[in-house]
């Protein structure tokens, strides 16, 4: 039999900073991956899925790095149960496209359909819906996880919830995920039904999503990071619910799980850096925060309008240029409104311009030792790499540490491992958890040895 | 790793007691406190620098050789690497020694030789295959304009880091397909300790603007560092004057 290629490739995460060379071996199939595991070299073995990890979490340098995007297979979807058993490497984006006419939904969709299923549970990803609907880890009923000594044990969170809950969330570093079984929400239509608000400024978006946010099923704002003053932290609040086929205008009606989207261009590799500067940003948000009715009811919007208005442009981060961008995000507990007020202050006097900012409200936290969302405010942005930036950053980590907070695996690549220590109290468990499985740090990657995971 | 804002986790340094190794140091390093390697010769001054640094916070390895002595060097990078990835390693020992007596007397022209090419060079290629094992990193390694065209006045110091320079220019292109950097620092007239009690030339500058220029450098992605900048030109117009000419000027 013959073994999957192996490529001597530079990789980076989304944000295209901190490149490292590994060994990427093209798996197709569960043989390719336990063979990788089986020889792996000193540098260890890590999984990656499409790469939409912003830093380094999904890299190795020096080791090897399983591509498991070729283990693509929907293996069985149960209508009625809504249990639907996927290889690791599916994308969610096939997962949403073959599920949608079946009158299923992925449960959790983040800002980008291009990840997989692994990658979804390493994160655990959350999305629109967290403060209803939990993150990823929440509709995993099970899932095969490969080990560092060549086993693979099934785990469900009844069976086995110490690994169950030290892989979600456990950034890969448990085992690699060959199959999961995640349960899809059964919907209606492929459409959405939509309230639109402006608010004036961040202490009025605050105060509307404690007021009703768990009405919706979904809800996120956009926060114009760009704007001072008294317009500091004006949004514009999108929520809903999947829509019912009675919802519908008439001429949806016919095709109620109709699903289309499709990469409209490419974003060539040539952006110089800089091309995106604060006065094109601050144009951006301004005719975004304008173009948006102060308020609209019950707008119809698709699964591409609502989630994901990106992933019409693919490789949309090229137009950072070439010192790339970082995504900072970070969450803080209810009652640390204040900390969110300081850190959208900073963030806007210090002129970190970014088109992209979210605030979003989580709900309950799961039992994942390493799981980012906990109860609080959520904000995310993208920063151009500049000089200075990292500076303010540390200062911001120091806010949200000390206001209770905590960063996201899944976007950082530059916090200190002091910080992040601290901002996750169950570390230890985890670490306890992962060296039953993985003692030698069989399973490693640039982020864990820069964090000391 | 070198972060995504630049950011280090762990240096070494190749001359723990060089006043522009040290500023590169403290300049990588920010205000984060990182880990440390000073590798150098067993001295007061070594363990003082070694001292410095961890009441700034640094946590601090030292290492011992002498770029004299052959046998010390070996042990150098497998130490260094020891405690996990080094994401720079900065080549920074140097001798500019008597000038005089290096095209006069045998040992002190081999001396000078070997401390200042045949030593960086050794465990400059020690680095760099240990730099590739682990997928990243970075070479800063200090050359100097002495190189770029021999002068009557320093001329055996002048032609070690000529050939020094060349090499790690030349590795810089070996490293390429692994992602990893060489950036070549080319100073002139550096006011540290081994510059004392000369007349500064003109142009002259502190282990501060070397740092600065070689840590931007590296994080924008450019790979041969003069300075201060001009010396560039200067330099390039004195490349090119006929010897005659070139003989007469007082430098
Ligand atoms: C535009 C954009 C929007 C985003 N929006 C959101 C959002 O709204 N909410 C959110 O939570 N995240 C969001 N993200 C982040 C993204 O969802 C996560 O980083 C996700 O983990 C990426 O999945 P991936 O398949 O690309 O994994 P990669 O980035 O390739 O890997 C991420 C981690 O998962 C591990 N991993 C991957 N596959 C496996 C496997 N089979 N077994 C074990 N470990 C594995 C890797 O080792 C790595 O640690 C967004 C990213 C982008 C680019
Ligand atoms: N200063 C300038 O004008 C200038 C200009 C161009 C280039 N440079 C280059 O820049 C580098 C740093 O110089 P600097 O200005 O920082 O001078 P410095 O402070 O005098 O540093 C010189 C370093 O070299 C070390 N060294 C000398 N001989 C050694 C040996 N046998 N074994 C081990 N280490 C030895 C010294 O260590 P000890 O403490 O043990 O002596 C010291 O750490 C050198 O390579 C130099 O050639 C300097």
């Amino acid at each position: 039999m013959s073994r999957a290629p192996v490529l001597r490739r530079s990789l980076t995460g989304w944000g295209r900073t901190s490149p490292s060379m590994a060994n990427l071996v093209l798996a197709s199939g569960e043989v390719d991956v336990r063979l990788a595991v089986r020889d792996a070299g000193t540098r260890g073995v890590l999984a990656r899925g499409l790469g939409r990890s912003y830093g380094d979490s999904a890299q190795n340098g020096g080791g090897t790095v399983v591509d498991m995007s070729g283990l693509a297979r929907i293996l069985s979807v149960d209508t009625t149960t809504g249990h639907v058993v996927t290889e690791a490497g599916v994308s969610l984006d096939t997962l949403v496209r073959v599920l949608l006419p079946l009158g299923l939904l992925v449960p959790v969709l983040p800002g980008t359909r291009q990840v997989t299923v692994g990658g979804a549970i390493a994160a655990d990803i959350h999305g629109k819906n967290h403060h209803v609907k939990g993150s990823f880890g929440n509709h995993v009923a099970a899932m095969d996880l490969l080990l560092a000594d060549g086993s693979v044990r099934t785990l469900t969170p009844q069976g086995a919830p110490e690994l169950f809950w030290a892989t979600v969330g456990g950034m890969g570093l448990t085992g690699i995920i060959l199959r999961a079984t995640v349960v899809a929400t059964p919907v209606d239509s492929a459409y959405f039904v939509v309230d639109t608000e402006r608010t004036r400024d961040l202490d009025d978006l605050m105060a509307r999503l404690q007021a009703d946010d768990d009405e919706y099923d979904y809800s996120v704002a956009w926060i114009d990071l760009v704007a001072r003053g008294a317009a500091m932290g004006r949004s514009v609040l999108t929520r809903g619910w999947s829509a019912r086929a009675d919802q519908l205008p008439q001429r949806l009606r016919g095709q109620p799980y109709h699903f289309a989207s499709r990469s409209l261009f490419t974003a060539p590799n040539i952006f110089p850096s800089g091309l995106l500067n604060k006065v094109t940003i601050a144009a951006f948000n301004e005719a975004y925060y304008r173009k948006t009715p102060r308020e609209q009811r019950g707008a119809i919007q698709s699964i591409g309008q609502f989630f994901h208005p990106l992933d019409v442009a693919k490789h949309w981060n090229r137009i950072y240029g070439q010192r790339g961008f970082l995504q900072y995000q970070f969450v803080v507990p209810f009652g640390a409104e204040d900390a969110m007020r300081r850190a959208v202050e900073r963030l806007s006097t210090a002129g970190a311009a970014s088109f992209l900012a979210v605030l979003k409200r989580f709900g309950p936290g799961n039992p994942g030792l390493l799981s980012f969302p906990t109860p609080g405010w959520t904000l995310a942005l993208d920063i151009p790499v500049a000089p200075g930036l990292g500076r303010l950053l540390d200062e911001l980590d120091d806010l949200v540490l000390s206001a209770g907070g905590r960063l996201y695996l899944a976007k950082d690549s530059r916090a200190q491992a002091e910080t992040l220590h601290q901002m996750y109290p169950r570390i230890d468990e985890w670490r306890t958890v992962r060296d039953q499985v993985d003692p030698a740090q069989v399973f490693s990657s640039d982020q864990a040895r820069r964090l000391f995971l | 790793m070198i972060d995504a804002v630049g950011d280090v986790q762990k240096v070494l340094l190749l001359g723990g007691t060089s006043e522009i190794g040290m500023a590169l140091l403290r300049r990588l390093a920010g205000e984060r406190r990182i880990t440390a390697v000073l590798a150098g010769r067993p001295t007061p001054g070594l363990d003082d620098a070694a001292g410095a640094l961890r009441s700034e916070g640094h946590q601090v390895e030292v290492v011992h050789f002498d770029a004299e002595d052959g046998g010390t060097w070996a042990p150098v990078m497998g130490k260094g690497f020891a405690s996990g990835d080094v994401d720079v390693v900065v080549v920074a020992f140097g001798l500019l020694g008597d000038a005089e007596r290096a095209w006069q007397e045998p040992d002190v022209a081999a001396r000078l030789a070997t401390v200042n090419y045949t030593a960086p060079v050794t465990m400059g290629v020690d680095a760099a295959g240990r730099l590739r094992a682990q997928g990243h990193g970075a070479l800063i390694v200090l050359s100097s304009v002495a190189g770029e065209r021999p002068r009557r006045t320093n001329f055996a110091y002048g032609s070690a880091k000529a050939g020094l320079d060349a090499f790690f220019t030349g590795l810089r292109e070996a490293l390429r397909p692994d992602g990893i950097r060489v950036v070549v620092v080319r100073p002139g007239f550096v006011r540290t300790k081994m510059t004392a009690g000369l007349d500064a030339a003109p142009l002259a500058v502190d282990a501060g603007q070397v740092a600065e220029a070689s840590v931007s450098a590296l994080l924008s992605g450019k790979e041969t560092v003069w300075v201060p900048a001009p010396m560039r030109y200067v330099m390039s117009v004195l490349r090119h004057l006929p010897a005659t000419v070139f003989r007469r000027l007082p430098i």
